[in-house]
């Protein structure tokens, strides 16, 4: 009899204890199957508002689930897309700022594994980074040194920051050489232009080191240009001038005023690669000029133009015409416009336009733009046949000097 | 006596509610806060309740809901780093932050900043623009109420100098001008959904004025201004009501003062408005009282304006004719903003703060306070408060 009581008791204990422990699995399944809801809620919002309403409500269940959130979070920013972003980073910091307030345990290393996985997406890595540094302060700068390579160009800026510290106490101390060798890994690591700008400045006049920045950003250098068509009253923007319709560089064609005009060689030694048409053709207003040239991909692969210019201008990849804007004289800067591409293995063909308006104003002068290849994190990609950068005395060649 | 305390209460409310800055240049966009009946006298030490440091630059306004005060601003490399920030407005401590990353572009010239346009509220939600064209609206308490990325709808609205432009809320519609040389567009924006309610396309120019609200009898008109002039809107539709045709600047915005509305526009120049699609009247034009970047103001029965060169300008709100004028120390991005009383307040770009005292025959400054930082914001006012940012801090003068 006892041992039946006994048995009874044991068959009991095990019997609670498979309840708790699949009421339990099952409010863990119902919280993360609400985090994946919520966050699809969030991955769904479109354009022109279309899911705000949705995703506002999305967002309140979500951060109601506490710090469980952030890694699922996180790793949603992967396959979220601009918007989604922004509503899934309000979250995050918001349950992390409420934990540290609150006193709450939160998952610090889980999220250091996070930001270590260079599979995950850069923006919510560096988001994790921060994240990571405010509870673990000396441990997330240790980590620092390690991220000059990383896809992330955040990340990577923080290392950059250090190594050009490092690079100007070793200036400070006349140790030349060891100042040469840790701001020209930087440069190798830098993508952010200001930091660029500074490291090259530093190798350049301090160290007298010759420093190829075209080569670094990717920029290209050389061209086939003609000019002038017509844009009086600016409607050469949208009219289709003959190089729009077929690229030969042996062609002759009737330009503005009916003057016969033909395709010429062009390089520029610019350090940012600025194409100038009023080289050339001179400071002409009302006028459309064409750049043509073209760049070897290795590989089929995702790329990215990145173009400034001051003219209204357009872009075509392949003969496909991929963006125009007809904005003028507003400003220019390196990666004022960044397209997405896809290059081809083997030739690509690339033809920009840039037009000028009728202002007269000093500050109207320049007829020019600048265009490099890169991969979404600015790193340069070269055409397979990249000529060497010309050097800074190469005036730009004309056809008739050649002649 | 229960009803008599809720009574009180509600008189309380609605005593901050109208004493609340909700828009660039406060109500209407008119500059003139006509709750703000007890502001300081100077700019001081004295004066001075608090400063608080900001995360990034802005040339954006507070705006001021009850205890509580909201601005924004831009930081990082590339300014893609945008913030919304709410204070107390008892002691300047932090309420909430929120982050975003930019989804437009972020260049812009370097005097200004993509978080130059001040953000909206209608005292319930804060709506905030930047040269971005991002569009965020959070609740008081900063939870996202909806979200637009406008330059990912409409790729080519941007200016590469930066966007200015700060909306307004007029009814139940949220009222926005994205007008640049390119893609440019005015909207009214649902303010629960953040979808439009409307989209016109506007005279491709860059243009850096704000929309401002005309009460016209029982209709509230939002006057859009560009460089071919005026047009006048009903907010919930869009619908044109006036438009006026004489050309305006893209620089300094108008000043409404109920039907009326003083443009800078060939100098200056008063209209009266109406909503039966009429054109409407032109009161008078004054070709030498042209504001330069500062906006004009109305107060009482006269109207400002500050030229480039610093000179304040008052003149008969009736006729335009010439009272007098002073030249303070200049030069001014910001715009002057008034209570009820006899005074403006405004700060130059070297940071200057002035008090203009108005109740003499001339204008007098009786004021200056030096903050040592540059400002190119324009100043908010609370009942017995004001607030202004500089490129490091926000200010708070008064209040104590």
């Amino acid at each position: 009899m006892r041992t039946i009581r006994q048995f009874l008791r044991i068959v009991m204990k095990l019997l609670s204890f498979f309840l708790i422990a699949s009421v339990a699995l099952s409010m863990t399944q119902t919280k993360a199957d609400s985090i994946s809801d919520a966050l699809s809620q969030l991955q769904a919002v479109g354009p022109e508002g279309a899911g705000n309403k949705e995703a506002a409500a999305a967002w309140k269940e979500l951060t109601g689930q506490g710090s469980d959130i952030i890694i699922p979070t996180l790793s949603a920013m992967d396959t979220a897309g601009p918007l989604a972003r922004n509503w899934m980073r309000t979250a995050v910091e918001t349950v992390f700022r409420e934990g540290i307030d609150s006193g709450t345990e939160l998952p610090a290393e889980e999220i250091r594994s996070f930001l270590l996985n260079r599979e995950n997406d850069p923006n919510a890595r560096h988001l994790a980074f921060n994240l990571y540094r405010d509870v673990a302060p000396d441990k997330a700068t240790e980590l620092i040194p390690e991220m000059a390579d990383d896809p992330s160009t955040p990340l990577r800026r923080e290392a950059v920051s250090q190594m050009i510290l490092a690079g100007q106490e070793f200036l400070k101390k006349d140790q030349k050489g060891q100042a040469v060798a840790t701001l020209t890994n930087a440069l190798d690591a830098a993508r952010d232009i200001d930091q660029i700008e500074k490291i090259a400045g530093l190798l350049r006049k301090d160290l007298e080191q010759e420093v190829d920045l075209p080569s670094h950003f990717g920029f290209l250098m050389y061209w086939d240009v003609i000019a002038p068509f017509d844009n009086t009253d600016r409607e050469g923007f949208d009219a289709v001038f003959p190089p729009e319709k077929e690229i030969n560089l042996e062609s002759k064609y009737k330009g503005k005023e009916d003057k016969e005009i033909a395709w010429q060689p062009y390089s520029t030694s610019n350090d940012y690669g600025m194409v100038d048409f009023n080289q050339p053709y001179g400071p002409l207003k009302q006028v459309v000029g064409y750049a043509y040239t073209e760049f070897d991909s290795a590989e089929d692969r995702a790329a990215e133009f990145r173009l400034g210019c001051k003219n209204a201008w357009k872009i075509w990849l392949n003969g496909e015409l991929l963006f125009g804007r007809d904005e003028y004289h507003r400003g220019i800067r390196i990666d004022q416009y960044i397209l997405p591409i896809q290059l081809k293995k083997g030739k690509n063909t690339i033809l920009v336009k840039a037009c000028q308006n009728e202002q007269e104003q000093d500050w109207t002068v320049q007829w020019q733009f600048q265009l490099r290849v890169c991969d979404s994190t600015g790193t340069a990609i070269h055409s397979t046949d990249r000529k060497p950068t010309p050097k800074p005395e190469a005036k730009p060649r004309r056809k008739a000097a050649e002649e | 006596m229960k009803s008599f305390f809720f009574f009180l209460s509600f008189l309380s409310i609605c005593s901050l509610a109208q004493a609340d800055w909700h828009n660039f240049r406060g109500p209407n966009g008119s500059g003139v806060n006509p709750d703000a009946t007890n502001l300081p006298t100077e700019l001081s030490e004295n004066t001075l309740s608090w400063k608080v440091a900001l995360p990034g630059r802005g040339l954006g306004s507070a705006v001021i809901v009850g205890d509580r005060v909201f601005v924004s601003a831009a930081s990082g490399p590339d300014q893609k780093q945008l913030h919304i920030l709410c204070f107390s407005a008892k002691d300047g401590s932090p309420v909430w932050e929120r982050k975003f990353w930019a989804t437009g572009r972020t260049m812009s010239h370097k005097k200004t900043n993509v978080a130059a346009p001040t953000p909206a509220t209608d005292g319930e939600r804060i709506y905030a623009l930047f040269s971005s064209n991002d569009l965020i609206c959070l609740d008081l308490d900063g939870n996202p109420v909806w979200m637009r990325g406008l330059t990912l709808d409409y790729p080519n609205a941007s200016n590469s100098l930066g966007m200015a432009s700060s909306p307004i809320v007029a009814g139940d519609t949220l009222v926005a001008q994205i007008e640049n040389d390119s893609e440019s567009f005015a909207a009214g924006f649902d303010l629960l959904t953040g979808e439009n309610k409307w989209k016109h396309d506007r005279p491709k120019a860059a243009n850096w004025t704000s929309p401002t609200v005309l009460d016209i009898g029982e209709d509230q008109v939002v006057a859009l201004q560009s460089s071919k002039g005026i047009v006048g809107v009903l907010p919930g539709t869009g619908s044109p009501v006036f438009e006026y045709t004489s050309g305006a600047s893209t620089i300094p915005s108008s000043a409404p003062a109920g039907n009326q509305l003083f443009i800078p526009s060939n100098g200056l120049t008063s209209i009266t408005a109406t909503t039966d699609g009429a054109e409407p009247k032109k009161d008078w034009n004054e070709s030498a009282q042209r504001p330069g970047t500062a906006s004009p103001i109305v107060i009482g029965e006269k109207v400002y304006i500050i030229n480039n060169a610093g000179v304040l300008n008052c003149a008969n709100r009736e006729t335009g004719e010439r009272l007098w004028r002073i030249r303070l120390k200049g030069p001014f991005s910001s715009s002057p903003v008034a209570g009820p009383g006899q005074r403006i307040y405004i700060f130059n770009e070297a940071g200057v703060g002035q008090v203009v005292d108005l109740s003499g025959e001339e204008g007098k400054v009786t004021s200056e306070f030096e903050l040592n930082e540059t400002i190119l914001g324009t100043p908010s006012l609370s009942e017995d408060s004001i607030y202004v940012r500089s490129d490091g801090h926000l200010w708070k003068f008064g209040g104590k």
